[in-house]
């Protein structure tokens, strides 16, 4: 229970991986118990390497007859004990929305990794994309605060896949890992590392699983089949599990918590990187695949002596507001490159009082650093 | 008797949420007799239900781990739940809409895969609910608040469907035969593999009442008047079979 430090599986050094395998090997660090999921461009090579891999290591993998059942088996499975996860791509995704709406209610730890594409629709399923972004915040029905990673290299992919299990089992949420189709089909050298740090879920017999008087706002998470008889429901719920479907107090109270257990503790789950910011008065604001062109371009530039810096988000959701806000106090200009058109500037326009410009790519190739140099030069 | 069985009812439940007449209390009195008679452990039992009247059935209602699900992905979430801990004994009961209708694709494959379920499924011929709407086991003809004219569709045959996908056991009968649906609750229960009953029970305030099917009494009478054993059916013909409940056990992989 907790966090604690274990032996990553794979032995420690150096792999050459593509990103949809390097998933597959995050999630077998973290201790996945149960993966399940269904074939979908470009995430089926997580799919098929953990079909083989989980085999070995006495995992369960099961390739089910949609989205919608993977989701929904996922959370079975989290509350029978195991770390679960989910992997799919844009049309997945949107079969997954209510399940994921459901993890959030009934405080489910799942992972869902959406390798995105092009879209909307069947769109361009070989092709990048990254315009699922507020889909994550707001796909699912109601309002529900999940957190939502955005990896930006083959190293990232493996790392935040295990930081997704270790934020879902400590904040009892479902983190979605918005992985994009140009790293998931990339293929670099990662470093594993002997010893990964691991959180899992706090159990307590006989707590209420639904609510909590700590200030982290977390209930522990019991387990079917230990005697706890629990009530587990999507309808609203006191802190027992008992179904209060028309009372009004407690359901502002429910909700309040849900969102109050992870924008209270934003601190321990943003994580971004600042780079040349020092002398700045532009700054790019980025993630994802975007971030690597970003940083090439503004680095060219910097070299012409042009005060630039770069700021890589890597977590989304919860968005981080402080950040942008003191960013956009410093700084005459923000540009946000996005391959989509137009998600986080809107974000980043609500908490920056600079100028913000976006830049939307949506043509399902990624953004190049020439293509960013232009538009700064354009500032 | 009844009072015996109250250790299987979660403290604390005054009330169910039935309406009065409604036959899915009657099943849930045979769910728990079934169990009652088995000696299940209830700390052992893991209840997966979905959305609609016979998803109250299990949660709250009964002292044991309940999962109270999306509308129709009961097979997949219990699925996930029996594949992590096999030692789990699992048990679906939902209702016809829940399992056949927004569920239909997740029972069939949750058949073909022959994972040890039981899946309990009340048939009540429409969607309670949300106040007696057609669903895929209407039958053809009958007035509901979306078939005003008559349900022009033929319906399913659960069994058929799932007997026909893999299941390894699969039962039919009606809450009028209590001793009929007990044994077979029990059969199910005890088989390792994907195990099926659909228990045909009368929906007077929201089927009845639109069908002129009268009281709760005369809509039991009626089930009871239509049911008839699948070997006395396989002697009539078709048009003889027209609206007769065919109940007995359709598979027993066990036999």
């Amino acid at each position: 229970m907790g966090r604690h430090e274990l032996k990553s599986i794979l032995p420690a050094g150096s792999y050459y991986f593509s990103g949809d395998e390097a998933v597959a090997e995050g999630a077998i660090a973290a201790r996945c118990g149960y993966c399940a999921g269904y074939p979908i461009t470009p995430a089926t090579e997580t799919l098929e390497r953990i079909s083989v891999r989980f085999e070995k290591i006495g995992a369960v993998f099961m390739q089910m007859e949609d989205e919608i059942a993977s989701i929904c088996s996922c959370i079975g499975a989290s509350w029978a004990g195991a770390k679960a996860m989910t992997i799919t791509s844009g049309p997945g995704f949107s079969l997954m929305q209510e399940g994921i709406g459901y993890a959030s209610f009934t405080e489910t730890p799942v992972v869902i990794v959406n390798t995105q594409r092009s879209g909307p629709s069947t769109g361009q399923a070989t092709r990048v994309g990254s315009g699922d972004i507020m889909q994550a915040k707001w796909g699912s029905h109601g309002d529900s605060q999940n957190i939502a990673l955005s990896p930006w290299s083959v190293q990232e992919l493996y790392d935040q896949t295990i930081r997704a299990f270790n934020l879902a089992e400590r904040y009892r949420v479902p983190v979605l890992l918005m992985a994009e189709e140009a790293t998931a089909h990339l293929r670099e050298r990662i470093q594993v590392s002997e010893k990964v740090v691991l959180f899992h879920r706090e159990k307590k017999a006989g707590a209420p699983p639904f609510g909590t008087r700590e200030n982290d706002g977390v209930p522990p998470m019991p387990v079917f089949g230990e005697g706890e008889k629990l009530l587990v429901t999507g309808s609203t719920h006191d802190e027992f599990g008992v179904r209060r479907i028309t009372d009004p107090v407690l359901q502002e109270k429910l909700v309040h918590r849900l969102h109050d257990k992870i924008r209270n503790n934003r601190r321990d789950i943003i994580q971004y990187e600042n780079h040349y910011l020092e002398d700045a008065t532009i700054a790019v604001v980025c993630y994802g695949f975007t971030a690597r062109s970003s940083l090439f371009a503004v680095e060219r530039l910097r070299d012409e002596g042009k005060k630039i810096g770069v700021v890589r988000l890597k977590t989304l959701w919860p968005f981080p507001e402080e950040l942008i806000s003191n960013i956009g106090a410093k700084m005459k200009k923000i540009l946000v490159p996005e391959m989509n058109m137009g998600q986080v500037v809107g974000e980043v326009m609500k908490y920056a009082c600079c100028e913000v410009i976006p830049y939307s790519q949506a043509n399902g190739e990624i953004i190049s650093p020439d293509t960013i140099i232009e538009q700064l030069r354009r500032l | 008797m009844v009072r015996e069985l109250e250790q299987y009812l979660r403290p604390g439940i005054g009330i169910t949420t039935f309406c009065p007449g409604c036959g899915e209390a009657i099943l849930m009195g045979l769910i728990l007799r079934a169990i009652d008679e088995l000696q299940l452990n209830m700390d052992e039992m893991l209840f997966v239900s979905g959305i609609g009247c016979a998803a109250w059935i299990p949660s709250p209602y009964f002292n044991a781990d309940t999962l109270h699900t999306l509308h129709g992905r009961t097979i997949a979430f219990a699925t996930g739940a029996k594949l992590v801990n096999p030692k789990l004994n699992v048990v679906v009961i939902s209702g016809d809409g829940d399992l056949s209708d927004i569920g239909g694709n997740h029972l069939i494959h949750g058949a073909r895969r022959n994972i040890d379920l039981t899946v309990i499924c009340a048939n009540n011929m429409n969607y309670g609910m949300t106040g007696g709407q057609v669903c895929s086991t209407t039958p053809l003809g009958a007035i509901t608040m979306t078939t005003h004219q008559g349900n022009p569709y033929r319906p399913f045959d659960l069994c058929r469907l799932v007997k026909a996908a893999g299941a390894v056991y699969v039962a039919r009968y009606a809450v009028t035969q209590p001793f009929a649906l007990i044994k077979s609750l029990k059969k199910a229960l005890q088989t390792t593999g994907f195990s099926f009953v659909e228990a045909v029970t009368p929906c007077p305030v929201q089927f009845g009442r639109r069908n002129n099917l009268g009281s709760p009494a005369d809509m039991l009478k009626d089930i009871m008047s239509r049911c008839i054993m699948k070997d006395q059916a396989e002697k009539l013909s078709p048009e003889e079979l027209k609206d007769r409940i065919i109940t007995g056990v359709f598979r027993d992989e066990a036999d």
